[in-house]
């Protein structure tokens, strides 16, 4: 069956394993992220929509692909609440689901290139797909 | 001192220059590294969802390995230790992990975060000393201006990976100056170079490679130096600066020791 808001923002609570409460909206991570001008919903953002069960536009969005786990987010956050990884939850919540992996196998051969390292594939497979 | 040593993947393929110089460099500061047996992939990055078990094992392999035979697990790629510091972390704070790893590995002594996992630089700083390295420098790069990129997963999150201060590090510079080079501080040393976006997102990696290289010439750097093969394919590939070279750090301390 399908998970309605609320079922899936408390899915991606329980895969975070943290509590977005503990956020007091300070806009630090925000301040701190390299990616801030790829999104169209900014970290604190993120922690705060997963607070209120307002998660489909997040899930729906690019600003969710735009992370680049650079940690200083985490790092910078006076309350520890860890936005990276409510970001990375929101995309386990997707792409655990069956045919939803955000990386396809057919659309790696091209992205590939001869200097590329094996860590970069490794880490791409990690991050995009289940 | 001898210590277990992760290589990873990427060091045994791309990255086997950040391998070789480290390897021949610990030779003259007598450190002895042994590879461990059949260690497998860390998996580059660290899974960040509360119950991915699994993903965690191949490290935990390795720190076991180290841990049977009494040695420190020493790291070079900044992924691998990364990665292995923090499940390290797992297995020693987090029961629901450490439970669940150790039902699965079936160890004799189950393992509980024991084996202290040690980046090369940290080896550098801590165990040889900087005034030892450079005392060792028989090929002093004189006057050269380097900058040194630390990136992200050395340094963040600080609490777990305690390497240096993460907003304003200072092992690297020290390093170069151990050299006998000349550390150049700029902005962007510490900002994500784009990381794995390289494959997938190009554009902005590409944004992101660039401002760090940019930023570090416009500070004088005549080259960068780093200890991550990710961010050295995106710092040459995707950097877009094409007359700032830049190298893995253990091959200047290779050459500056007389064996490159
Ligand atoms: S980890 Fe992601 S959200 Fe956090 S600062 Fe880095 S890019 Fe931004
Ligand atoms: S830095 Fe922490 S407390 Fe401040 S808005 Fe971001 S998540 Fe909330």
């Amino acid at each position: 069956m399908e998970k309605n808001e609320k079922e899936l923002a408390q899915l991606i609570q329980e895969i975070s394993g943290l509590n977005p409460k503990k956020c007091m909206k300070c806009g630090k991570c925000s301040g701190a992220c390299p990616a801030f001008h790829e999104m169209e919903y900014h970290p604190h953002q993120f922690v705060d929509m997963v607070d209120r069960g307002d998660v489909n536009r997040l899930l729906e969005s690019k600003s969710i692909w735009m992370c680049l786990t650079c940690f200083a987010c985490v790092e910078r956050c006076p309350r520890d609440v860890k936005p990276a990884n409510f970001i990375e939850a929101a995309r386990l919540a997707l792409i655990r689901q069956q045919g939803c992996n955000h990386l396809k196998d057919e659309a790696v051969p091209p992205l590939l290139d001869e200097e590329m390292p094996q860590q970069a594939i490794v880490s791409a497979y990690r991050k995009f797909k289940k | 001192m001898v210590y277990s040593y992760f290589p990873g993947c990427t060091l045994k393929n791309k990255a086997s220059d950040l391998d070789l110089y480290a390897r021949k460099s610990a030779e003259v500061l007598g450190i002895t590294m042994e590879e461990i047996e059949e260690w497998q992939c860390c998996g580059g990055v660290y899974p960040l969802g509360a119950n991915e078990t699994a993903p965690k094992l191949a490290s935990v392999r390795a720190l076991v390995a180290a841990k049977e035979k009494g040695q420190d697990l020493l790291t070079l790629c900044s992924a691998c230790h990364h990665v292995l510091k923090r499940v390290n972390n797992d297995m020693a704070e987090n029961e629901n992990i450490r439970t669940k790893a150790n039902n699965y590995m079936q160890l004799e002594v189950p393992y509980a975060g024991e084996t202290k996992v040690v980046h090369y630089l940290e080896m550098l700083r801590d165990v040889v000393g900087f005034d030892q390295l450079k005392a060792k420098v028989v090929n002093p790069l004189k006057g050269t201006k380097i900058a040194a990129y630390y990136g992200c997963l050395l340094l963040r999150p600080s609490k777990v990976l305690g390497f240096d201060n993460p907003e304003n590090p200072k092992i690297m510079e020290d390093f170069i100056k151990a050299i006998g080079a000349e550390p150049v501080i700029y902005p962007y040393r510490n900002e994500c170079c784009g990381g794995y976006m390289a494959m997938e997102n190009k554009e902005l990696a590409k944004k992101k490679s660039s401002t760090v290289l940019q930023s570090a010439k416009e500070n004088g750097a005549e080259c960068v130096i780093t200890a991550c093969p990710l961010c050295m394919y995106n710092l040459k590939v995707n950097g877009g600066v094409d007359d700032l070279p830049v190298y893995y750090f253990t091959e200047l301390l290779a050459q500056a020791l007389g064996v490159k």
